[in-house]
């Protein structure tokens, strides 16, 4: 699998919470994934949301995800058409709800990479590579149980194929 | 070799002898939802031909989170978890019960032990009882419901030994943000953080789950404590026999080892907009405040209200400051009612609210203004956690410091109110 699409950093690089991704005060106001993309990030990148493209990536620091456990943050992501995510480490809540829903995330330095650059990611490979030569970072390919869950669509999608967990 | 709570957890659950990084699927005791995650996890059910919970003991769906409604969206939403707890076998705990991490533990359904999940980052909490739990999405906890089983990646643990004595005015609270703040936001990440040491033997639970509650903070998977007497003694006050928990073994293998001596802590204040970003309270005496908030899955329990109802008796909040309470369940209202503790904080000036939720997540019931300054209980002090959008910030701190800057309209030192 291959995915090509444009970097989006934001300020702060680190940290970046699930309230910041996609604010607690939509949980109860709107359920429509369409609808709560157009608000993701808006609290630290307000242009973000319009701006993003089918396929983009977004790229990040640290602990990308901490907070709260809530799935709409994933999802609001993958709705708003972000392909996959980049960053130098994750929250734990959120590396599976992602891989449950089918958003891949990818671990490595990031420090590399400026925000509107191409960047290309090759999954089985386990390289990102960006525009100018010879910018790139190489990452080791996603754990087998993680691949499987984004090859069936889901962790849903996972258990209604196999009728239960299915890793080996 | 020796093994740690969490191996001993998960191997126990997965019939296997399992080691950190391994992948088990591991059988699941209990789980539960929120209000605000519960509507993505019944549509995940329904697609998945849901009937009856498989976890051993069961599930329940706690309405905390924006509860009474505030909206006709909120309503329906409650609507919805109604029905679907009512056609699932699934244990309602209705609006006024409380927040879900003090409602599960106070209702006798998790047992040390045990291997918990939720769907609600907070989770953790439940590591108070001498168990493994832990918050997930709602995919999951739809899984583990439908299956009674899930698969976990077995946690490294690191061992919190705390001795000393806590100094007067200084509360667990203040152990687990001085620890947060050493530990950074990531500085537990997938890990299994045990507490223990001679400060926790002689810590009462309502402290213990306060530190557990926190663990997420530093990024935690689990934050289990020991098994003892103040264990026994817990679960005999909900009229549940405990007789055994699980404990690590002697020569159990840890990523680290954290050593921190109590009587060095003072009281603490996390500063917008990040809980690892901590400082004495010294250091902020006189930020002005508009808003206390006492209350949270946090330090909405007895004892924190007793706390600060210790500081507030006698005294007026502040003129231009609301101070918030809202108790963590039922239960504990119904004892601070009881103990005359409500009486004295609602004399003070305090705005009771039900138990549940209150402003934490700015869904409802107490969401602050433009540039206003509010000093809190709660656990996450993030740039719009309360509902409002950039232009307010949060400071945490423990119930003590909350009422005595409740009282001044500034952040204040505890120890001098
Ligand atoms: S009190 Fe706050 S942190 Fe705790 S469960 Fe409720 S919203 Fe979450």
């Amino acid at each position: 699998m291959k995915i090509r699409g444009r970097a989006h950093r934001f300020e702060p690089n680190d940290d970046i919470n699930t309230d910041y991704i996609i604010s607690g005060r939509y949980k109860f106001s709107i359920d429509d994934m369409n609808e709560l993309a157009k608000h993701v990030m808006e609290d630290i990148a307000p242009d973000f949301a319009g701006s993003v493209h089918e396929g983009d990536v977004v790229v990040a620091g640290r602990n990308f995800g901490c907070g709260s456990s809530r799935e709409q943050a994933p999802r609001a992501l993958k709705a708003a058409g972000v392909g996959a995510v980049i960053a130098k480490s994750y929250a734990r809540i959120f590396y599976r709800n992602s891989f449950n829903i089918g958003l891949p995330l990818i671990e490595c330095d990031t420090d590399w990479i400026a925000d509107g650059e191409f960047l290309t990611i090759d999954f089985d490979g386990g390289v990102v590579v960006g525009e100018s030569p010879g910018s790139q970072a190489s990452f080791t390919p996603l754990p087998s149980t993680m691949q499987t869950l984004l090859d069936d669509g889901g962790l849903i999608p996972h258990l209604k194929k196999h009728g239960g967990f299915s890793f080996d | 070799m020796g093994r740690t709570i969490a191996e001993k957890v998960l191997s126990a659950h997965s019939d296997t002898d399992c080691s950190p990084g391994d992948i088990v699927v591991a059988s699941v005791d209990y789980c539960m939802a929120q209000d605000g995650t519960s509507k993505l996890m019944i549509s995940e059910l329904e697609n998945l031909g849901f009937d009856r919970p498989k976890t051993a003991r069961g599930m329940a769906v706690v309405l905390d989170h924006s509860s009474p409604s505030p909206s006709v969206a909120v309503s329906r939403i409650h609507d919805d978890i109604r029905r679907f707890s009512n056609a699932h076998g699934v244990e309602l705990h209705d609006v006024g019960a409380g927040v879900c991490h003090q409602v599960i533990p106070e209702s006798g359904q998790i047992m040390p032990g045990d291997l918990v999940v939720g769907a609600d980052s907070h989770t953790c909490t439940y590591g108070a009882l001498n168990l493994c739990s832990t918050g997930l999405g709602s995919a999951d906890v739809a899984a583990a419901a439908h299956t009674g089983r899930l698969w976990f990646r077995v946690p490294d643990s690191y061992k919190v030994d705390i001795h000393g004595e806590l100094a007067d005015r200084v509360a667990p609270k203040d152990l687990i943000l001085d620890l947060i703040g050493s530990m950074g936001a990531d500085g537990a990440t997938y890990k299994s953080v045990e507490m223990g040491g001679s400060a926790v033997d002689t810590m009462p639970m309502d402290g213990r789950m306060t530190m557990a509650n926190m663990v997420v903070e530093m990024g935690a998977k689990f934050g289990p404590f020991p098994f003892d007497e103040v264990t026994r003694s817990w679960y005999r006050g909900l009229g549940v026999d405990a007789e055994s928990g699980v404990s690590s073994d002697e020569d159990a293998e840890y990523e680290k080892t954290v050593d921190v001596d109590a009587s060095d802590v003072v009281p603490k204040v996390a500063v917008p907009h990040r809980v690892d970003d901590v400082h004495d309270v010294t250091d902020l005496a006189g930020v002005d405040i508009s808003q206390a908030f006492l209350g949270t899955c946090t330090n909405g329990r007895l004892s924190d209200l007793r706390s600060a109802a210790e500081i507030l008796r006698g005294k007026k909040v502040a003129n231009g400051v609301r101070l918030i309470v809202a108790p963590s369940s039922r239960s504990v209202l119904l004892e601070a009612l009881r103990l005359g503790v409500i009486q004295t904080i609602v004399t003070a000036g305090g705005v009771l609210i039900a138990p549940g939720c209150g402003p934490c997540v700015g869904t409802h019931a107490g969401i602050p203004s433009d540039g206003e300054a509010v000093i809190s209980t709660a656990n996450r002090n993030f740039l719009g956690r309360m509902g409002n959008n950039r232009d307010v910030s949060i400071y945490l701190g423990s119930p003590e410091t909350v009422a005595a800057s409740a009282v001044t309209g500034r952040i204040t030192d505890p120890r001098e109110a």
